[in-house]
């Protein structure tokens, strides 16, 4: 067991005893990962000096300044700019990219006092569902290390599964937050679209990405979002509407609460595991005092068409940038600038990014707009509509996070719709930019099960509301993967 | 066989906010190249545009002047191509939603009024700019990148080079009035292309066009449609056809050159920005622009001609810049004739700034200054041909009038007694040119008035030198 198995709160008071120090937390990690990143392979960089350094500042911080996350290892995703710290998108085209800046979220966690360790791996520019798209390095599941960790955030979700860091960023723009923490077995949550700042997420579809906390518990996860969570002058997408304190929400009563079970949630394509576990967790709920029904969110089956054009598009469009003439990957085989466009695009890019750029430039193209994105827009607006009406009724839905269990590594290479059709459950929700939760619900053969929270727009309290009485009334979340315990 | 031309024109306006339309950083002409520059315009991973209001604010002032209907919703989207001036290798423009349309201005060619319909006016970010080496590489300044701009198309109801010609005068001053560009063409601030295409007069349907760019001033853009129409109508009279191309004036030979044949549309792959939201605008920061719009070009003019009895022609010439009318007008105001400040402003005053290439507010003339001088004239304090030296004095150092008089003792003499004595003496040195003019040379006149001159060091008020000297020479 490593110190940093304890609770936050556990963690908080030895810090204000100074029975131990942030610079020991670090270190901690940072043994940890050494102990166990060599099988699960989570991190592409580790910033260990820059990070020992402001470890033992902070500890000269004051106690009266330090708030409830202070001093805690935090890992990020590999898509989320950091100054001074090469950030890569797990791709050829930015393996050496130093940004100038950092995000908004960044900035945020160094102001609460949080220790950022390294760098996540997660698959290429965030395009996958099992982190192996990424051109470094395949990160394992920690329950089984022939099985993906989820994606694209896998590299958070099996960092935060292995112990290695108590918190980290992923994003979510299908389900890239949710899926990975399902298989997993953590706490991740996708906030509305517009409650986390963007500026400094390497964009994969800006109408879709959102930033979100991966962690241990709800609470965590509550307190964390309470940090990133709010208007930020640098993206205009990001909404002013008050961010509430959510770890208030943690009452543990949902009496009278009213849950929707969307039928297409548990049809095609969902296994049995899945969605057993789902329905014994809603038994939990109602045993709690919630109500349960049944809801139609009939414009379900347009989302993944719809979903997979527009975010295309999108993605074609903010991968343009990346031509090899300012910065990021240069082909040395160029020898006029079409061939620099051309090569260093073709040498740096993997397939699955070729594949969503040549989809997306397809979808905008003069003849197929009208057709296909425009129809794809008008899909987007009743999948979201579907939603508002299910919210007049319903305080959140249920559904599983994921349709399965994690797939064996390499297991579906051979066939994208497959790949594609394991987003079934999550990418809906960013159609309709609400936010949702997924937490252990468990097992199947030792692989961990997520439900699915969702709930309304900026209404992250009540999932968290709910979340946290199921986590409480269930134990799914105190258990562990054996990878290399120590003795 | 006789053709119509019909020319529509793209001009793009610089707007001069503080910073760039989507970034912080300084958006000024001149600086050292790439210092201007925000992680936004290199398009840096991660970096999200953030729309600057006033460029809203700028765009709807310039819209509202040019008569357009402003959008109550408005969007950003992007338009997609590779270049390495485009760091994002898109522009955000407005293609759906542009921030005006339906405007005109009308114009005034050989006596003949007409209005040219505007279609549309969007916002825009600028490109960064390249210079070509001739060792194999090119140079990339972004400072431009990100400069908002306007973008003005005009109806294709322009006719001819002359209309052309009046338009973009026309444009330029209302623009410059509301005080939203500089618009000079030499600095970029203002660019402008041409779509040109001739049909046969009555023929309805539009002849194919062609792109006329690299138009650097309003003659080359005179001189290139007058050009352009002509290799047009020798094309079609030697029974060739028209080819869809872009094409470049030669400044050096006044002709244009193919510069490439268009295959088709252009893909530009539109989609609407994900990173901007819809800009909504009231009727509130409609009324709050349009109170910010002072009076414009047309108006001063008919002022001018109506209320200070100025001909038509003088109206339109100080009317053509905001900085000469305001310049006129403090003149009146100071109290200076309306008629004899035209007449030093659209004569020296201009011929001074042309020949030292100078704007008249980097000269030293100030209205007060102008008046005093128009003043000590009228009054015959001074005579013109002073003047011209009082002037030279004023434009170049500044001041007063009557105190550049005193100080250089320029005042004219009018006092008959000491005439009287300048002359007694000039006739007493030339008694040949008396019996000269008694014999009817009129030339010896002119030759005794100028020694009057001379002895008086030019301050002799001519016309009473010559009342004197005629009533002296009637005495011998």
């Amino acid at each position: 067991m490593t110190i940093l198995n304890k609770t936050t709160a556990e963690l908080q008071e030895l810090l204000h005893n100074k029975e131990v120090s942030v610079k020991e937390l670090t270190e901690a990690s940072y043994a940890r990962i050494e102990k166990t990143d060599d099988d699960v392979q989570a991190f592409i960089s580790l910033n260990k000096e820059v990070a020992l350094n402001r470890a033992e500042q902070l500890d000269q911080e004051p106690m009266e300044n330090r708030g409830p996350l202070f001093g805690l290892p935090i890992g990020i995703k590999d898509n989320i700019v950091t100054k001074g710290i090469t950030t890569t998108a797990a791709s050829r085209m930015l393996e050496d990219f130093v940004p100038v800046y950092d995000a908004t979220i960044v900035e945020k966690l160094n102001a609460a006092g949080m220790v950022s360790v390294g760098k996540l791996n997660l698959d290429e520019f965030a395009m996958g569902s099992t982190t192996e798209t990424s051109v470094f390095k395949t990160t394992k599941n920690p329950w089984d290390l022939n099985r993906v960790p989820g994606g694209s955030s896998g590299g958070s979700a099996a960092a935060v599964a292995a112990g290695q860091v108590p918190f980290a960023l992923g994003s979510d723009t299908g389900g890239s937050i949710r899926q990975p923490a399902a298989f997993c077995g953590i706490v991740g949550l996708k906030p509305t679209y517009g409650r986390v700042s963007r500026s400094g997420l390497i964009a994969l579809a800006p109408s879709f990405d959102q930033i979100g906390p991966m962690t241990r518990t709800v609470e965590d996860n509550a307190l964390l979002l309470q940090i990133l969570a709010g208007l930020d002058a640098k993206d205009s997408s990001s909404s002013p509407i008050e961010v509430p304190n959510y770890k208030a929400a943690l009452t543990g009563d949902i009496k009278g609460l009213k849950i929707g079970v969307p039928t297409e949630y548990l049809g095609e394509g969902v296994s049995e595991e899945a969605k057993t576990a789902t329905l014994e967790a809603l038994k939990v709920l109602e045993s709690l005092g919630a109500i349960v029904e049944e809801v139609s969110l009939p414009h379900s089956e347009y989302a993944l068409p719809a979903y997979y054009f527009i975010t295309s598009a999108e993605a074609s469009s903010v991968l343009a940038r990346y031509d090899g003439v300012h910065y990021g990957y240069r082909s040395e085989n160029a020898k006029n600038l079409d061939e620099i466009y051309r090569k260093s695009r073709a040498e740096a890019f993997g397939p699955d990014v070729k594949r969503r750029i040549l989809l997306g430039t397809y979808t905008l193209g003069a003849g197929h707009y009208d057709d296909v994105y425009k129809k794809s827009q008008r899909a987007r607006m009743l999948v979201a509509q579907d939603f508002q009406n299910a919210f007049k009724k319903y305080d959140v839905l249920i559904s599983p996070a994921a349709p399965t269990t994690a797939m064996a590594l390499g297991a579906e290479e051979a066939d994208i719709v497959t790949k594609y059709m394991s987003d079934i459950l999550t990418t809906p929700i960013n159609l309709a930019g609400v936010p949702a939760i997924s937490v252990p619900c468990g097992f199947a053969e030792g692989l961990p099960l997520g439900l699915q929270i969702i709930g309304n727009h900026f209404d992250e309290a009540t999932i968290y509301k709910v979340a946290h009485a199921f986590e409480q009334a269930t134990d799914f979340h105190k258990r562990t993967p054996e990878v290399k315990e120590e003795n | 066989m006789n053709f119509e031309t019909v020319i529509g024109l793209e001009v793009h306006v610089e707007l001069k906010t503080n910073t760039k339309i989507f970034s912080p950083a300084p958006s000024h002409f001149g600086a050292e190249p790439n210092t201007n520059i925000h992680a936004t315009d290199l398009a840096y991973p991660g970096v999200l545009p953030v729309l600057n209001k006033s460029v809203v604010d700028f765009g709807m002032k310039a819209a509202m002047a040019l008569n357009c209907q402003i959008a109550d919703v408005m969007h950003f989207d992007r338009k997609h191509y590779y270049y390495p001036d485009n760091p994002k290798a898109y522009q955000i423009s407005q293609e759906d939603r542009p921030i005006g349309e339906h405007g005109w201005v009308e114009i005034e060619v050989d006596g003949k009024k007409k209005k040219i319909g505007i279609t549309r006016i969007h916002l825009e970010e600028d490109a960064g700019k390249l210079t070509h080496t001739d060792k194999g590489y090119s140079l990339v300044d972004l400072n431009r990148q990100g400069t908002p701009l306007i973008e003005i198309v005009s109806e294709p109801d322009i006719s001819s080079a002359e209309e052309a010609y009046a338009y973009l005068e026309k444009l330029k001053a209302i623009i410059e009035y509301t005080g939203v560009s500089d618009v000079r063409m030499e600095e970029g601030s203002l660019r402008c292309d041409a779509n040109i295409s001739i049909r046969p007069r009555g023929q309805k349907e539009f002849g194919t066009k062609t792109e006329l760019k690299n138009l650097n001033s309003f003659n080359y853009v005179r001189r290139g449609i007058i050009d352009e129409v002509k290799r047009q109508e020798d094309v079609l009279l030697a029974g060739g056809v028209i080819q869809q191309e872009t094409r470049r004036y030669n400044e050096a030979t006044g002709k244009t050159d193919l510069m490439r044949i268009k295959g088709g549309v252009a893909d530009y792959r539109f989609i609407s920005d994900p990173d901007l939201p819809e800009i909504h605008i009231d009727e509130d920061w409609k009324a709050r622009i349009r109170a910010e719009i002072p009076e414009l070009p047309d108006a001063r003019k008919e002022r001018y001609i109506k209320d200070l009895g100025l001909p038509a022609y003088d109206a339109m010439v100080l009317t053509l810049t905001k900085a000469m009318s305001d310049f006129f007008e403090a003149t009146v105001s100071a109290g200076a004739d309306a008629k004899l400040a035209s007449n030093w402003l659209m004569g020296e005053v201009s011929a001074y700034m042309n020949a030292e290439q100078k704007e008249l507010g980097e000269t030293a003339l100030t209205p007060e200054g102008l008046t005093s001088m128009i003043k000590l004239i009228q009054d015959g304090t001074i005579s013109s041909k002073i003047a011209k030296k009082v002037f030279k004095e004023l434009i170049e150092n500044g001041g007063n009038a009557e105190e550049i008089v005193k100080a250089k003792g320029l005042v004219q003499i009018s006092d008959e007694g000491a005439l009287r004595t300048m002359v007694t003496e000039v006739l007493e040195a030339n008694p040949q040119s008396i019996v000269d003019f008694k014999e009817g040379k009129g030339r010896a006149l002119g030759f005794l008035v100028g020694q009057v001159m001379k002895v008086s060091k030019g301050q002799a008020n001519p016309q009473l030198v010559n009342k004197i000297l005629a009533e002296e020479i009637a005495k011998h």
